[in-house]
C-alpha cells in the first residue's frame, strides 16, 4: 500500500507543530522520516494513527482518501503504529497482549487461550518472528517485547508500519536482528516509516529519506548519495561536526575506588553485584549496558543516595561509607541525573534558583536564614551566559527551558563546580544535536582539567565517542573492561547483552 | 589511545575477586531475618511456658459438636499445663532450631504455624477447667469472614481496574444502613437488593470522580467514608431512634444444605450458612474466574496495569474502570448487609468498626487475588470470632484487650507477614487519554 500525506498541518496554542507537511511513503519500501526532537514527527504520526487529526491537509491511501476520527479507524485503514515505549502489559503472557482488543473467546465471552496462542504462533512463523506465546512480556527481553508489538499490529493486519524510534533501546545486535525483520516485511509488500534521529541507521535501512525541522519537510535525500554530515546539517539547520574532538586521556590519581559494591533491592535482591571499579583523574570512564542492567542503582550508590549493602567506596582515598549525599556532593561529585526533570531540576523554580539548588544554604548565597537574592542572580546570570543557556532569563521557570537548554543549565550548575569526580548519566537523552555537541565538548573540557568522569550511557555511539576506557554492567554487574581503543561496538554490544564473557 | 592499556594493568587486582560476595550480603540480611523470627519465636515460647502453663489448671475441653447435630463428636478434653508445656517446648525447638540454622525460605510458613500454635496455646490456657464450643467459634469465623472477603473482593475490583478504592467501610456501612431499613420496610430480599445498590451508587461517586474529574482517589475514599458515617449516624439519630420499627428487618435465616450439611465440624462450617455466606462464597469464585479467564476479566487487568496500551488497542479505559469499580462497590454494599440482615437485623452507628479497612488489609495480604484474600479474610475472621467467644467464657483477659485482637492481628500480618506483594501497575493513576 502506498501512503501519501498531502499538506499536513496541525496547530496547537502557540505551536505550530505541522506546517504543510507532505511526504510519500512508497509500498514495499522503507521511508525514514529524520529530525530532531521537536521537528514534528511525533505530531505527524498522531495524525497518521488517528491520535490528532489535521487542521488542514489530506492522509491518501492508495489513492484513496481517509479520515481518521479514532485510532480504531487507522488500524481499519491497515496502518500499524509499533511504539517507542513498548503499549504491552507487563504481567500478561506474550499472546495475552497480542489478541487484547480482539480476544478470541468461546461462549459466554470465556477467552480461548489456545486459539490465542494459535494464532500468535502463526504470525510468528509467517513473518520469522520466533517467540514463545505463552512467556510473560516481562521475562523477555526488549528485542523480543519488539517483537511482540510488531506482532500485534500484524495480527491486526497491518499493512503499513510505522515505527517511532525503534531501536532506541535494543543493543547492537538487536538492532541487526531488527533490521532483518524490516526486509522480512518489506519482502512481504509492507510499507514502512521508519522514525528515527540516529542518522547511521536511517541510511542503513531506508529507500527514501524525509527530513523535518521545525515542523515542516525541509528536504528529501536519497539514501545511497548523501552523508551523515549533510543530514545532519539539513536536520539543524547549520553545519554539525559529529565527531568528538578530544586528544589522549592523561590519567592520573584514581579518584573514585568502588571495591565490592553491593546494592540490594527491596526484596534483598542484588541489583549491583560486586562493583571494582576505578576512574583517575583525567579520563572519562563510560558505563555502557542496556537500560536497567544496575548503571541508575550505580551513579545512585556513588552519590549517597541509596545504600550500600556492602563494599566499599573510596573518594580520593577517604571512605564515603554513611556520608549523607549533601556532605559527598558538596565534597567531591558532581551529578548530572539521568531523569534531568525528576532530579536534576525543580521545574516550577526560577533558572536562578535550580542554579543554586545544591549550594543555596551556603555563603555568599545565604546568610543566617535569608537568602541572598541579589548574589544568586549575579552568579546566575553568569553561568547562564558561560554555559549558553537559552533564553538566558534567570527568571523564567526551569520548565519553560526545552530539553538541551535544561540539560545545559543542569550542566552549567554540576560542571562550574571544584569537584574532582563527575558523573554524567545519560547527558545527552533527547536532547537537539546542537546541545548533544556542546554537552560533550565540555565533558572533554573537563576531562582535560584533570577531573574524573564516569559517563552512564545506553548510547553506544555517545559511549564511543567520548570514553577514554568502557566497562560494560550487564545484570548488575561489570562483565567487561575495555579500553576504547582496544574494542569494537560490536563487542560491546555482545558484553551487553550478556552473551560473551 | 592503545598505550593507555598498560597503564591500566598496574592498577591492584586483589579487588577484583567478584562471585563470591554476592552469596555473602544475601546471607548476611537472610542471617539476620532469621535471627529476628528466631527471637521471636523464643520469646512466645517463654510466655506459653512461664506466664501461661503455671496459670492453667484442669482440662480444657473443646466442643466439637452442636447438640442436635446428626452425627456427635466427642468434646476434645486435654489436660491444660501439660500440653501448654509440650506446646512451649515445641515453640522453643521451632525458635532455637530457626535462631541458629534457620528454615531457610521456609521460615515464613514455620513463622505462621508458630503464630498458630501460640494461639492454641493461648485458647487452652484461657479454657482452662471450663469448656469451649470450639465449633461455634469456628462457624462463627467463617460469618465473620464474609464481609471482610466481601469488602477485599470490592477493593480488588476496583484496584485491579486500576482505581484505589479505600472507600470499602463506607459502603458497607452505607449497605448495612439502607439494608436494615428496606429490609425492615418491605422485607429481606428488597434490603439486600438495595444494599447492593447503594454500594453500587457509592462506587458510581468515586468512579465519576477519579475518572471523569481525576480527583486524589484517596481522598474521594476518606471523602464516603465520613460522609456514609456522618449521614447514617445523623439518620439513625433522627430517624430510627423515633421509628424504631424502621430498624428491626428480618435476619436470613441460615440454610442447611441437604447431606453435606450433616458432615460433621465442616457440615455446619459451610453448608449451613446464610445466604450472604453462600453469596460470598459464588462471588469469590465467580470473580476468580472471570477477572483471569474471561473477556472482560483480560480487559479489566490490561486497564489496571497499563491503560495506554489498553487505549491503543481500542479499549475505553474510561468504560472499563467505571464497570469493575461499579461491580466493585456492589459487592461491597452487599457486603453491609451482612451486618444487618446477616446477623442482628438492627443498625448501630459505626457498627461496621472497621471491617472495610481490614477487608484493604485482606487484599493486599492476598496479592489482589480473590482467592487469596479470602484466606487472609478466614485469618482476620477467626481472631475476630475467637475475641468475641472468649468473651463469653470467664477468661482472666479484659474484654477490652480481647476486642483489640482483630486490629493487633491486621497490624501483625499487614506489617510482618506480607512479603510485599506486587500491586497492578496503575493502580490509582488516572488515565489521561490525548
Amino acid at each position: 500500500m502506498e501512503l501519501e500525506l498531502r499538506g499536513i498541518t496541525k496547530r496547537f496554542p502557540g505551536v505550530l507543530a505541522n506546517d504543510d507537511v507532505s511526504l510519500t511513503a512508497r509500498s514495499g519500501k522503507v521511508l525514514a522520516l529524520i529530525g530532531e526532537n521537536g521537528a514534528g514527527k511525533s505530531t505527524l504520526m498522531n495524525i497518521l494513527s488517528g491520535i490528532y487529526r489535521p487542521d488542514a491537509g489530506e492522509i491518501i491511501i492508495d489513492g484513496k482518501q481517509q479520515h481518521f476520527a479514532d485510532p480504531g479507524d487507522a488500524i481499519k485503514a491497515g496502518i500499524g503504529m509499533v511504539h517507542q515505549h513498548f503499549m504491552l502489559v507487563p504481567v500478561f503472557t506474550v499472546a495475552e497482549n497480542v489478541v487484547l482488543g480482539v480476544e478470541p473467546t468461546f461462549a459466554g465471552n470465556i477467552l480461548n487461550r489456545k486459539k490465542a496462542n494459535k494464532e500468535v504462533e502463526e504470525i510468528s512463523k509467517k513473518y520469522g518472528l520466533a517467540v514463545d506465546p505463552k512467556a510473560l512480556i516481562e521475562d523477555l527481553p526488549v528485542g523480543l517485547q519488539q517483537r511482540v508489538e510488531i506482532i500485534k499490529v500484524l495480527l491486526r493486519g497491518a499493512k503499513i508500519l510505522v515505527f517511532d524510534e525503534p531501536t532506541a533501546v535494543l543493543t547492537p545486535q538487536e538492532v541487526t536482528e531488527f533490521f532483518g525483520i524490516v526486509h522480512e516485511l518489506k519482502s512481504r509488500g509492507a510499507t514502512i516509516i521508519f522514525i528515527t534521529h540516529k542518522l547511521k541507521e536511517a541510511l542503513a535501512i531506508a529507500d527514501d529519506i524525509t527530513v523535518l525541522r521545525g515542523g515542516k519537510v525541509v528536504g528529501n535525500a536519497d539514501p545511497k548519495t548523501t552523508t551523515q554530515e549533510e543530514l545532519a546539517s539539513l536536520m539543524v539547520g547549520r553545519d554539525i561536526d559529529l565527531t568528538v574532538k578530544k586528544s589522549l586521556a592523561n590519567p592520573g590519581e584514581v579518584v573514585l575506588d568502588m571495591a565490592g559494591v553491593s546494592v540490594m533491592d527491596d526484596y534483598g535482591r542484588p541489583i549491583l553485584d560486586s562493583i571494582d571499579m576505578q576512574v583517575r583523574s583525567g579520563e572519562i570512564v563510560g558505563v555502557a549496558g542496556i537500560q536497567g542492567n544496575g548503571q541508575t542503582e550505580l551513579v545512585e550508590v556513588i552519590t549517597g543516595l541509596i545504600p550500600l549493602a556492602s563494599g566499599a567506596i573510596r573518594l580520593k582515598g577517604q571512605d564515603m561509607a554513611g556520608s549523607s549525599p549533601r556532605d559527598i556532593h558538596k565534597d567531591g561529585v558532581a551529578h548530572v541525573p539521568e531523569d534531568r526533570n525528576h532530579m536534576g531540576m525543580i521545574g516550577s523554580f526560577t533558572l536562578a534558583e535550580n542554579l543554586v539548588l545544591d549550594s543555596y544554604y551556603e555563603k555568599p548565597f545565604s546568610k543566617g536564614i535569608r537568602m541572598q537574592r541579589q548574589a544568586i542572580d549575579e552568579a546566575a546570570r553568569v553561568l547562564v551566559k558561560d554555559y549558553d543557556v537559552r533564553p538566558p532569563h534567570i527568571e523564567n521557570t526551569g520548565g519553560a527551558l526545552s530539553g538541551g537548554n535544561a540539560q545545559k543549565m543542569i550542566v552549567a550548575r554540576e560542571f562550574s563546580r571544584d569537584v574532582p569526580l563527575v558523573l554524567c548519566a545519560q547527558p545527552t537523552r533527547g536532547i537537539d544535536v546542537g546541545s548533544i555537541e556542546y554537552i560533550h565538548e565540555q565533558i572533554v573540557k573537563k576531562r582535560d582539567e584533570g577531573v574524573a568522569i564516569l559517563v552512564v550511557s545506553t548510547e553506544l555511539d555517545e559511549i564511543f565517542a567520548l570514553a577514554d576506557r568502557i566497562v560494560v554492567m550487564f545484570d548488575g554487574r561489570i562483565v567487561a573492561e575495555l579500553n576504547t581503543a582496544d574494542t569494537s561496538p560490536t563487542e560491546v554490544g555482545l558484553y551487553m547483552a550478556g552473551q560473551a564473557a | 589511545m592503545s598505550n593507555q592499556g598498560s597503564d591500566y594493568q598496574e592498577l591492584p587486582v586483589e579487588s577484583y575477586t567478584s562471585g563470591e560476595s554476592k552469596s555473602k550480603v544475601l546471607n548476611k540480611n537472610k542471617i539476620r531475618r532469621a535471627r529476628i523470627i528466631g527471637v521471636i519465636l523464643l520469646i512466645l515460647a517463654g510466655v506459653v511456658m512461664f506466664v501461661l502453663a503455671p496459670a492453667a489448671e484442669g482440662n480444657a475441653t473443646f466442643g466439637l459438636s452442636f447438640p442436635d447435630d446428626r452425627f456427635q463428636l466427642d468434646a476434645l478434653s486435654v489436660p491444660s499445663t501439660g500440653s501448654l508445656y509440650i506446646l512451649a517446648l515445641v515453640l522453643g525447638f521451632l525458635g532455637g532450631t530457626q535462631f541458629l540454622k534457620g528454615f531457610q525460605s521456609k521460615s515464613t510458613i514455620i513463622l505462621g504455624i508458630s503464630f498458630a500454635l501460640f494461639v492454641v496455646a493461648v485458647m487452652i490456657w484461657a479454657t482452662a477447667g471450663q469448656e469451649f464450643s470450639l465449633i461455634s467459634m469456628l462457624v462463627s469465623t467463617i460469618a465473620r469472614c464474609t464481609p471482610i472477603a466481601l469488602g477485599a473482593l470490592s477493593g480488588i475490583l476496583c484496584e485491579r481496574a486500576g482505581v484505589v478504592n479505600i472507600g470499602i467501610e463506607g459502603m458497607l456501612l452505607g449497605g448495612a444502613f439502607t439494608g436494615v431499613v428496606m429490609g425492615s420496610l418491605v422485607g429481606g430480599w428488597v434490603g439486600l437488593i438495595s444494599a447492593t445498590i447503594v454500594g453500587g451508587m457509592l462506587a458510581l461517586l468515586l468512579a465519576f470522580l477519579a475518572i471523569n474529574f481525576r480527583v486524589d482517589q484517596i481522598i474521594i475514599g476518606v471523602v464516603i467514608n465520613i460522609l456514609v458515617l456522618g449521614l447514617t449516624s445523623f439518620l439513625t439519630a433522627q430517624v430510627l431512634v423515633k421509628r424504631p420499627e424502621w430498624n428491626d428487618a428480618p435476619i436470613f435465616p441460615a440454610i442447611k444444605i441437604p447431606i453435606l450439611g450433616d458432615i460433621p465440624i465442616l457440615g455446619p462450617m459451610f453448608f449451613d450458612q446464610t445466604i450472604l455466606v453462600y453469596g460470598m462464597f459464588g462471588l469469590v469464585v465467580f470473580t476468580t474466574y472471570m477477572l483471569f479467564r474471561s473477556r472482560w476479566g483480560l480487559r479489566t487487568r490490561s486497564v489496571g496495569e497499563n491503560p495506554k496500551a489498553a487505549d491503543s488497542l481500542g479499549i475505553s479505559v474510561a468504560k472499563t474502570r467505571y464497570l469493575a469499580v461499579i461491580y466493585g462497590g456492589m459487592v461491597g454494599g452487599f457486603a453491609g448487609a451482612w451486618f444487618t440482615l446477616g446477623t442482628v437485623g438492627r443498625f448501630d452507628e459505626g457498627m461496621t468498626g472497621g471491617r472495610g479497612f481490614i477487608g484493604l488489609a485482606a487484599m493486599i495480604f492476598g496479592a489482589w487475588n480473590p482467592i487469596g484474600a479470602f484466606g487472609a479474610a478466614l485469618i482476620f475472621g477467626f481472631s475476630d470470632s475467637l475475641q468475641q467467644k472468649l468473651a463469653l467464657i470467664n477468661t482472666p483477659i479484659p474484654t477490652e484487650f480481647l476486642s483489640m485482637t482483630p486490629y493487633l492481628v491486621t497490624i501483625i500480618v499487614v506489617a510482618g507477614l506480607v512479603g510485599r506483594a506486587r500491586p497492578p501497575a496503575a493502580d490509582g493513576q488516572p488515565f489521561e487519554k490525548q
